[in-house]
């Protein structure tokens, strides 16, 4: 058994979900025998990691430190093992601009969009381009910051009028942004363990237009369907687009690769890859290995074990 | 939202977020000495459980503060004693709202009453304000519009006096109004006063209660804002069958409220030093509260406005419509300097632009240099919404929000007030 560290908690704004995940892995391990301490990371956590030397890291940590590599660089400079992606693949999936652009390049699906620093706008007039943007894209348009996680900041702009305010907002949790072309139609997840992609969950949001980002924490307010009422097919290539994407950032561990399809084509286009996904009681990564057969426990321990240098050397 | 609301309890973080008052003004000494003297005299009773509706000598001093209120004719017996004056809210709704059944409440309303409302599910029905307060034409249309979909409300909700989180007080007329209103229709009106006694300026003005005679209206009170807030000791003074009902209820929520408190409160009483702690409370908060307004006035550019509150612990600022204060807390939050966004204060999703600031628990310094950082965020927003639009600086932008989650009345999204002055360094509420 050994001596595991669970990340979790830290100055994002994903803190209460990132404590909620990892007061559920910091169960598990208890189960699994191991010996856990849980560490909330805040300005000590070096000197705390160094006291504490644990066999692994385990990280619970959603949002800016826990999904940008910067968690994940400290962990390497410590010698530490660690659960999840190195830091190049959390850097790549954390930033959508750059994910977008990789998945355009490595010939991935995913909705057409543009991407703009505050900068572009205070600085180099990009304002007087949003009209050929807003004709290019087509309305509706979803304007999201470039970083961030959990549908923070994303909002809807249905005509050129909405779009300065949705800018506004994005820009508050990022300076830079992107314009997406909106997909309507089947908001999908395929987690993958190891490399291995799991069933496709689809979330359906009970009553919202938007899955937002309270409805996708709060039990009740979006119903998830485990698998996806999908044909073979789109399932198939669902997965396949899915650990294309995986292939291409360079992720380790397990991923949630989040994706669109669309109502009328029925076209699959990949939105974003999340390196830490969420392991809460309403998080969809979990809900897929248990309709593989994989209980919490036993994803939990799988992943701790993919984590130790003996398996991942 | 929650998350967000975590992140601004972080100690290096200014937050004007907080409703919390400033205890620290209370003397330790003074604790020490009312604590001795309980413990030495009264040990047996202020361990064991007491009544349901409350110790006599703490209902007692209850009826000094009432009668501090000019509400002079109340008996020990007139007072149920709460666990705060949260309980009494949560009491209210326990004892009178079945599913489905409508409460009206001012529009923001205390942001602490709605998951109470919540978890009872009514049907809330908010009713806009402007610098008078509750806006009783607009009540007495929602009445007749409730009536004809066969709908009677079970109460209506009000924080007549430096309302939070509007930092309004309701005028003499509307509280006229809204009793005799209350009388046409037969309706409770449930009058929560926390913070009556807490006036900087201008004549106090009659409560609910008072014009009514106690024959609609519930009024509910607490020690938290004139004594201490740590204590939990609230009341509520109801129309008798009312009454029973409460004390019912009261007795299955956790039977008593704390002796140790309530003795607490009777002992402190006796010291007779409560209105000379009030006046201090009311010094620092008043001279907290202009320090608040003048920076207001310095920092904040002419597209905000705000409130002036008489008394009370908050004010609530709007900025244009196309800024999100959710958005921009998290802005803000960069600059390590909070508030409650606006959003929390309705139930149909309007204050989207709106803000509310507490001045009562964070220093004079800070309370100005808590402003300065907003600003600073929120001058960066409409900036960038004037480079965005091509027109710098609107004065009152189209809004950018959902053409259908857009309220059909249009200022019913914003505590309606006067402009600042230019001439007067203030912005000027209700005078």
């Amino acid at each position: 058994m050994s001596h595991v560290a669970v990340l979790k908690g830290g100055r994002s704004l994903e803190r209460q979900v990132s404590l909620r995940s990892g007061a559920r892995v910091e169960d598990a391990l208890h189960r699994l025998g191991h010996d856990v301490t849980g560490v909330d990371v805040r300005g000590d956590l070096v000197r705390q990691l160094r006291e504490l030397e644990p066999d692994v890291a385990f990280i619970a940590l959603h949002g800016r430190d826990g999904e940008d590599g910067t968690i994940q660089e400290l962990l390497e400079v410590l010698g530490i093992p660690y659960t999840g992606s190195g830091p190049s693949a959390c850097a790549r999936c954390w930033d959508k601009v750059l994910a977008k652009h990789l998945m355009c390049d490595g010939g991935i699906p995913t909705p057409d969009f543009y991407a703009f620093s505050e900068t572009a706008f205070r600085e180099l007039g990009a304002a007087e381009a949003l009209p050929a943007i807003e004709e290019r894209l087509a309305f509706p348009i979803v304007v999201k910051p470039a970083r961030g996680g959990s549908a923070l900041g994303i909002k809807f702009a249905s005509s050129a009028t909405q779009v300065p305010g949705a800018l506004v907002a994005a820009f508050s949790y990022d300076r830079k942004v992107l314009l997406e072309k909106h997909v309507a139609g089947h908001d999908l997840a395929v987690s993958i363990v190891d490399g291995e992609a799991l069933p496709v969950v689809e979330a359906v949001p009970n009553d919202e237009d938007f899955y937002d980002f309270e409805a996708r924490y709060e039990i009740g307010r979006t119903t998830f369907l485990c698998p996806a009422d999908l044909s073979d097919a789109d399932t198939a290539r669902a997965q396949q687009l899915a650990l294309e994407a995986w292939s291409l950032f360079g992720c380790r561990g397990f991923a949630r690769v989040d994706l669109m399809r669309h109502s009328e084509t029925g076209e699959l286009s990949v939105l974003e890859v999340n390196a830490v996904p969420g392991l809460t009681d309403t998080s969809l990564l979990p809900q897929a290995a248990d309709e593989a057969g994989i209980g919490f426990d036993e994803l939990v321990a799988r992943l701790v074990q993919l984590a130790l240098p003996s398996v991942t050397a | 939202m929650r998350d967000l609301m975590a992140l601004t309890a972080q100690p290096h973080v200014i937050s004007l977020a907080g409703g919390l008052p400033d205890v620290s003004a209370f003397p330790a000494e003074l604790l020490a000495k009312v604590t001795a003297e309980m413990a030495a005299e009264a040990h047996v009773r202020t361990l064991q459980y007491g009544p349901t509706e409350g110790i006599d000598d703490v209902r007692a001093a209850i009826v000094e503060v009432m009668a501090a209120e000019n509400i002079r004719h109340l008996e020990v017996d007139d007072i149920l004693v709460t666990t705060g004056g949260q309980q009494a809210i949560d009491l209210v709704c326990r004892t009178l709202v079945d599913p489905g059944d409508v409460v009206i409440a001012e529009a923001p309303t205390y942001p602490g009453a709605v998951p109470c409302f919540g978890s009872f599910e009514a049907d809330v029905v908010q009713i806009s304000m402007d610098a008078d307060g509750m806006r009783i034409d607009e009540l007495e249309a929602t009445l007749e519009r409730l009536k004809g979909e066969g709908k009677r409300p079970k109460f209506i909700y009000t924080v007549p006096t430096f309302h939070n989180p509007g930092g309004v007080t309701m005028s003499l007329p509307r509280r006229k109004r809204l009793v005799e209103v209350a009388r046409e229709h037969e309706l409770l009106v449930v009058e929560d006063n926390p913070y009556g006694l807490l006036r900087y300026e201008g004549d106090p003005l009659p409560t609910l209660y008072e014009l009514d005679g106690g024959e609609f209206v519930i009024y509910l009170g607490t020690f938290s804002k004139i004594l201490a807030a740590g204590l939990r000791v609230g009341w509520a003074v109801a129309p008798g069958p009312v009454f029973q009902k409460l004390n019912i209820g009261k007795q299955a929520a956790d039977l008593c409220s704390s002796s140790l408190s309530q003795m607490f409160v009777s002992y402190y009483f006796r010291t007779g030093l409560w209105r000379q702690q009030l006046e201090v409370y009311k010094e620092l908060y008043r001279r907290r509260r202009d320090v608040m307004l003048d920076a207001l006035a310095e920092f904040f550019g002419p597209e905000a406005e705000w409130t002036h509150p008489q008394g009370g612990l908050f004010l609530w600022a709007t900025l244009p419509d196309y800024i999100d204060t959710s958005d921009l807390l998290v802005r803000a939050l960069d600059e390590d300097v909070a508030f409650v966004p606006g959003r929390g204060a309705y139930l149909d999703g309007r204050g989207g632009s709106s803000m509310r600031l507490n001045f009562s628990g964070v220093s004079e310094d800070d309370i100005r240099e808590g402003v300065r950082r907003i600003s600073k965020v929120v001058h960066e927003q409409i900036a960038l919404y004037g480079t965005l639009t091509g027109v710098p600086a609107p004065a009152r932008p189209t809004p950018s929000v959902d053409p259908e989650t857009v309220s059909t009345e249009p200022m019913a999204d914003v505590v309606e007030l006067p402009r600042r002055d230019p001439d007067d360094g203030r912005a000027r509420g209700s005078q």
